[in-house]
């Protein structure tokens, strides 16, 4: 699917949707962007009206009820000039589903094509719409990284080399390869927990490559794929973690900023 | 034949817990997935992504103009001396088969590989009239004599190991004991070769019908294809009406994409082009060539937003990409087709209610897309599914009522904020155990513990002015 020629997003107030996972979840992960985008000199702002994108419902059919949830994404970001998320899904479904949602509600339609405009990921929207891929960032300490190649980010937006962009420019950060890194971890929403035996049969052999990967994390773009990986290793008693790209970025600002 | 998709996820879970099944299985459709990395990007990837769109286009052309392309098949395969008949289903399909029997009075078949044959039940209606059938490609061939059904579309026996085939051939044929593939296939080929010149008739399915020419084409690996549709005085191809292309530069396209997307090769080692029988000048060749062509419900899909689907060539590749294909292996899906591709066109064929867990066999990757030859949209279409499968009241209560309570939460930003503190604090009282349908979870990973303040309120409390603590 090929999407339309987007506006610049340079020099535009960035109004951050969080997602309502990272909101009630991982909400350190929404701070860790908004830190990044400030250290870049980007003005945030926080649509306190937002909930969610509507993917859960729309995914497993309901779509009346995702469009009700869309709505109010719609009613939130009214006034945006450019929506960053920190996932590549969340980003996807708007940017993706949003028009054909809309297609029979006039009063709507506009909206939604102009929100299918602006919506970023937040990987892309630093690469891509900025042009950035120096942030000057320093970790603490030399870690490895390896990354896992969120579905909806690398199939849907083609995203991949963005996240690695941004992360190799970072000082004591080295990025080693994950074996079969574009291989699904097997949550798919509610099919994690509809066909949840099979689901996990996928997050075992995800969770044997993230094993045998010599890296000290896993990175990767979705707070969803993340909470699958992260489920599965802790029930497991695993040492090792997924982390949010934007937590291992963050972890790079300068000392007062952080 | 018999549908079973509605018990797709018990038969899954057995599936998924047999080592020999899980490892044959991992073990096929990695190989075939590489190959088909290899092959189709041999050139690059702009090569292979134009090959695809080319592929694509030409079977989009080809199903605008499918009413008018069939009639002009149908005249040019007649004009060739090939006799032509139409089945509007499985049992028209049926009836066709059983009438050239009788006609030519047929006592023993041999079988070119054909799932459109599986899908119409074709070798039961045989057997039923005592009419001998022998599959003649190898790993259907193993199926049939195993008494089972083929689990992927061009490698039947992918959830075999050769050990099991091998323990196969010894009890059933009576082979003398070998560990060696090659010599396993020599042995079977030999078995076959008396089928191969006593058969009254050959039976084939049709890989692409060019309307142009009115030409039968077949890619095959084995040779047993060239046998069936020469040796025998009958040949009857059976060929779904979605198989038709405008003419043959389409169908050299098509037939590069279905070698390098199904098997990883340039070029499948045996291209056949059947035009009509046997002429007076020919050396040999069949008296009689009849194609059968197949409706069984794909003009019904023709007529829907699923059109697109029909644009499929079989070629397998899909199957080879879906993580959940490759663990569950291709019986779970309880049809002829299987993967993402049977995962659609299984309920499309034969009604949502009799299918209904397959639209839900996917994560939606994505991979199936990607590898699609003629580029389906699958992933969109399983969604589009899954929302029929709503509209239509198949979904289950307690989904109802749980995506119901999630808008009622979600579309208002008062309801979100006070559903967000209650989930906090009963996940605090359930501990590490999700409650209801949601335990499908906690059985098998951790679910993480709410924040304790929510992003929204951290941001409040940064507008206020109060620094936020990022312990």
């Amino acid at each position: 699917m090929s999407l339309p020629e987007r506006p610049s997003p340079k020099g535009k107030k960035v109004s951050l949707f969080v997602t309502c996972i990272i909101d009630m979840l991982y909400p350190h992960t929404g701070m860790s962007v908004v830190d990044i985008l400030e250290h870049l000199g980007i003005e945030v702002d926080f649509p306190m009206a937002q909930t969610c994108c509507g993917q859960p419902g729309f995914n497993s059919g309901y779509r009346d009820e995702a469009r009700q949830v869309a709505r109010q994404f719609l009613r939130a970001f009214a006034d945006a000039e450019v929506i960053v998320t920190p996932s590549g899904s969340c980003a996807a479904m708007v940017r993706h589903e949003y028009p054909t949602l809309f297609e029979d509600e006039p009063e709507w339609l506009a909206q939604a094509e102009r929100m299918a405009l602006i919506t970023w990921e937040f990987s892309e929207y630093l690469v891509d719409g900025l042009g950035i891929e120096n942030m000057k960032l320093a970790l603490p300490t030399p870690q490895t990284f390896a990354f896992h190649d969120a579905c909806h980010g690398l199939r849907l937006l083609g995203l991949k080399e963005q996240a690695r962009t941004l992360l190799e420019h970072v000082e004591n950060a080295e990025i080693i390869d994950l074996a079969e890194s574009d291989v699904c971890c097997g949550f798919g929403g509610l099919f994690s927990i509809k066909m949840a035996a099979i689901s996990n049969a996928m997050l075992q052999n995800k969770m044997a490559t993230i094993e045998d990967n010599p890296g000290d994390t896993i990175v990767t773009g979705d707070a969803s794929c993340l909470t699958h990986m992260n489920g599965g290793l802790q029930k497991h008693n695993k040492s090792k973690r997924v982390r949010h790209l934007a937590d291992v970025l963050a972890e790079g600002l300068p000392r007062h900023e952080a | 034949m018999k549908l079973n998709a509605n018990n797709f996820v018990p038969v899954a879970e057995i599936a998924i817990t047999d080592p020999q099944l899980t490892a044959a299985v991992k073990r096929g459709t990695q190989a075939a997935f590489n190959n088909r990395e290899a092959a189709m990007y041999a050139y690059g990837t702009e090569h292979g992504e134009g090959l695809r769109q080319q592929a694509a286009e030409a079977k989009r052309r080809a199903l605008r103009r499918l009413p008018e392309l069939l009639e002009q098949a149908e005249a040019n395969m007649q004009a060739n001396g090939i006799q032509v008949r139409w089945a509007g289903d499985a049992a028209e399909a049926q009836q066709h088969v059983m009438e050239i029997v009788r006609q030519h009075q047929v006592k023993r078949v041999a079988k070119s590989k054909s799932m459109l044959t599986e899908e119409t039940g074709i070798n039961h209606v045989l057997e039923a009239a005592n009419i001998e059938v022998v599959e003649t490609d190898l790993g259907e061939f193993i199926v049939q004599i195993a008494g089972e059904t083929p689990s992927h579309i061009i490698a039947p026996v992918i959830h075999k190991s050769k050990e099991a085939i091998r323990d196969l051939f010894i009890e059933e044929l009576a082979m003398p004991f070998t560990d060696d593939a090659a010599e396993m296939a020599r042995f079977a080929r030999q078995h076959l070769r008396d089928v191969f010149l006593s058969a009254d008739m050959g039976i084939s399915g049709g890989n692409f019908l060019i309307a142009e020419t009115g030409t039968i084409c077949l890619v095959t690996n084995e040779g047993n294809g060239r046998m069936v549709t020469t040796l025998p005085k009958v040949h009857v191809a059976l060929i779904g009406i979605e198989k038709i292309v405008e003419n043959l530069d389409d169908y050299a396209t098509l037939t590069q994409v279905i070698a390098r997307s199904g098997t990883g090769q340039a070029i499948a080692v045996y291209s056949h082009m059947i035009n009509g029988p046997r002429r007076d000048e020919d050396a040999d060749g069949p008296e009689h060539v009849y194609v059968i062509l197949v409706d069984n419900g794909r003009s019904d899909i023709y007529q829907t937003d699923y059109a697109e689907v029909l644009s499929c060539i079989r070629c397998g590749a899909c199957l080879n990409g879906c993580p959940v294909y490759r663990l569950t292996g291709g019986h779970a899906y309880g049809w002829a087709y299987s993967g993402p591709i049977g995962a659609v066109i299984t309920p499309l064929l034969n009604g949502l209610e009799n299918a209904a867990p397959l639209p839900h066999a996917s994560s939606l990757c994505g991979t199936c897309k990607a590898v699609c030859p003629v580029d389906i949209d699958l992933p969109r279409m399983l969604l589009d599914l899954r929302h029929d499968l709503v509209e239509e009241g198949h979904s289950q209560f307690i989904w109802n009522a749980g995506i119901k309570g999630w808008a009622i939460t979600h579309r208002s930003p008062r309801l979100y904020r006070l559903a967000g503190r209650a989930a906090r604090l009963g996940t605090k009282l359930t501990g590490d155990y999700l409650p209801g349908p949601l335990s499908g979870w906690t059985k098998y990973r951790d679910f993480p513990s709410f924040a304790p303040k929510s992003f929204h309120e951290l941001w409040e409390e940064r507008q206020k002015g109060k620094r936020h603590d990022r312990s």
